[in-house]
């Protein structure tokens, strides 16, 4: 038995682990840029709309939040084509990883708007400001910077789990890690590698959000 | 065209996987419980080397992927001469993942119960390991246990994961059931709602648990720390 650890026939293919890096990143961007679309406006429905707005909400928040991401890319990838939606596997994982954060954020968002004092917001309005712009600058703004922390993390935790896409035949990292494993027999020694590089991008992307958050929210109360 | 409809056995065939999920959720609640605690006594050890190695400890396992640690399990086990199994792999990485998070959740409670029990236990000559057990757990224990029950709704849901090393538990048997009946909204609808039914009642617990606690704090963190300022 070979035991020794061999890290050249990985390394080799680095090149190919880079590309598998670019996909993961453009999966993790694109899915944290909808699924925080989706949060805002599902915060926003479900603190300020109407009941059958708010109800829908928070039945698709509790049951995202209650099932695995994994079923729901499995729930995507086999149910869309049976209503007509021809879609590759990549933009399938792109839409369940979106729906998956935008109940996350929804609810993160939800518990940022509900920190804003209704006093703000009776002094918006009688200052004669529009919804919208009650909406955008006095509640959504103050909102985001209170739950900025928690947001950052859930999209880190959206970062790690776009790992599970290959599942469905979805092409990033992990899924460029498994066929590496079937060419070289190194398996160990690939996920070593693939290891360290999520360990990198998680880290960088930390130093990412926190920079952002410095950029974004450098003013003080 | 399929193999088969989904009728009574099929769905007979989801419940029976259930159970695997549900004792592999309870091995990683167990074995992350013990660690966790392991690692939260260790994050806030005196000595520096004791809490620079739980903190690399939960640094690698929040921060990758837990299919790459599953991976890792799973591949590595054969390099130290066992034959790769999945329930191994899981149910170790599970627990070290957990483990990870745990000790997280102990630590942020050990962390809000008042310095001044510390210094208190270190004055009435209790060691490190007693002050923890007798005087700062007892205290903790309160605050851990929302997100504690809210990490395992968590841990339920990430048993899934284990499908994709050939554990055969509830997601890997909906993925076979799939396959054979082609009727994917109702097999994943399915699973879904075994899913959902096992982790609802534990997010709705943890967030009782959470306002009650939410009550009874906000009086008693008002910082006593002052008094050193």
């Amino acid at each position: 038995m070979q035991t020794a650890l061999q890290f050249g026939p990985v390394l080799i293919h680095l090149d190919r682990l880079l590309v598998g890096v670019w996909q993961t990143i453009q999966l993790a961007v694109l899915s944290i840029l909808l699924g925080t679309v989706i949060g805002t406006l599902g915060a926003i429905g479900r603190s300020f709309g109407p009941r059958w707005v708010s109800w829908p909400i928070a039945a698709y928040v509790e049951l995202i939040r209650n099932t695995p991401l994994l079923i729901q890319l499995y729930f995507v990838f086999f149910t869309l084509p049976l209503i007509g939606l021809k879609f590759s596997s990549g933009t399938a994982a792109i839409l369940a990883l979106s729906i998956h954060l935008g109940a996350y954020a929804t609810e993160i968002l939800r518990a940022g708007v509900q920190s804003v004092p209704v006093g703000q917001i009776e002094a918006a309005k009688s200052l004669g400001l529009s919804s919208y712009r009650i909406i955008r600058h006095v509640v959504l703004v103050p909102a985001v910077r209170a739950v900025y922390p928690a947001l950052s993390s859930q999209f880190i935790l959206q970062l790690m789990g776009t790992s599970i896409v290959g599942a469905i035949a979805a092409e990033e990292l992990t899924a460029i890690a498994n066929n590496l494993v079937m060419q070289t027999f190194r398996s160990f020694e690939v996920y070593i590698v693939i290891a360290v590089i999520y360990f990198v991008l998680v880290q960088a992307a930390s130093l990412v959000f926190a920079g952002l958050g410095r950029l974004l929210f450098r003013w003080k109360n | 065209m399929s193999l088969r409809d989904f009728g009574p056995n099929e769905l007979m065939f989801l419940i029976m996987a259930t159970r695997w999920t549900i004792l592999l959720a309870l091995i990683a609640f167990a074995g992350g419980g013990v660690i966790g605690l392991v690692v939260a006594a260790l994050r806030v050890a005196p000595l520096p080397p004791l809490r620079w190695l739980a903190a690399g400890y939960i640094q690698f396992f929040m921060g990758t992927p837990i299919l790459i640690q599953l991976f890792m399990a799973y591949y590595g086990s054969s390099l130290l001469g066992f034959r790769p199994d999945p329930w191994a792999a899981a149910a170790v990485t599970f627990s070290l993942n957990g483990g990870a998070f745990f000790g997280e959740i102990f630590r942020g409670s050990i962390d809000a119960v008042p310095k001044g029990q510390w210094e208190a236990s270190t004055a009435l000559g209790l060691r490190f390991i007693p002050t923890l057990r007798l005087v700062i757990l007892p205290q903790a224990v309160r605050l851990m246990l929302p997100p504690t029950v809210g990490f395992m709704v968590q841990i339920v849901k990430t048993t899934s994961v284990a499908s994709l090393i050939g554990l055969t538990e509830l997601a890997r048997a909906a993925t076979q059931i799939n396959t054979v009946t082609f009727q994917p909204v109702l097999v994943f609808g399915t699973v879904s709602l075994i899913y959902f039914m096992l982790c609802w009642p534990l997010s709705l617990y943890a967030g009782y648990l959470e306002r009650r606690v939410g009550e009874g704090v906000a009086v008693k963190t008002r910082k006593p720390l002052l008094l050193a300022s």
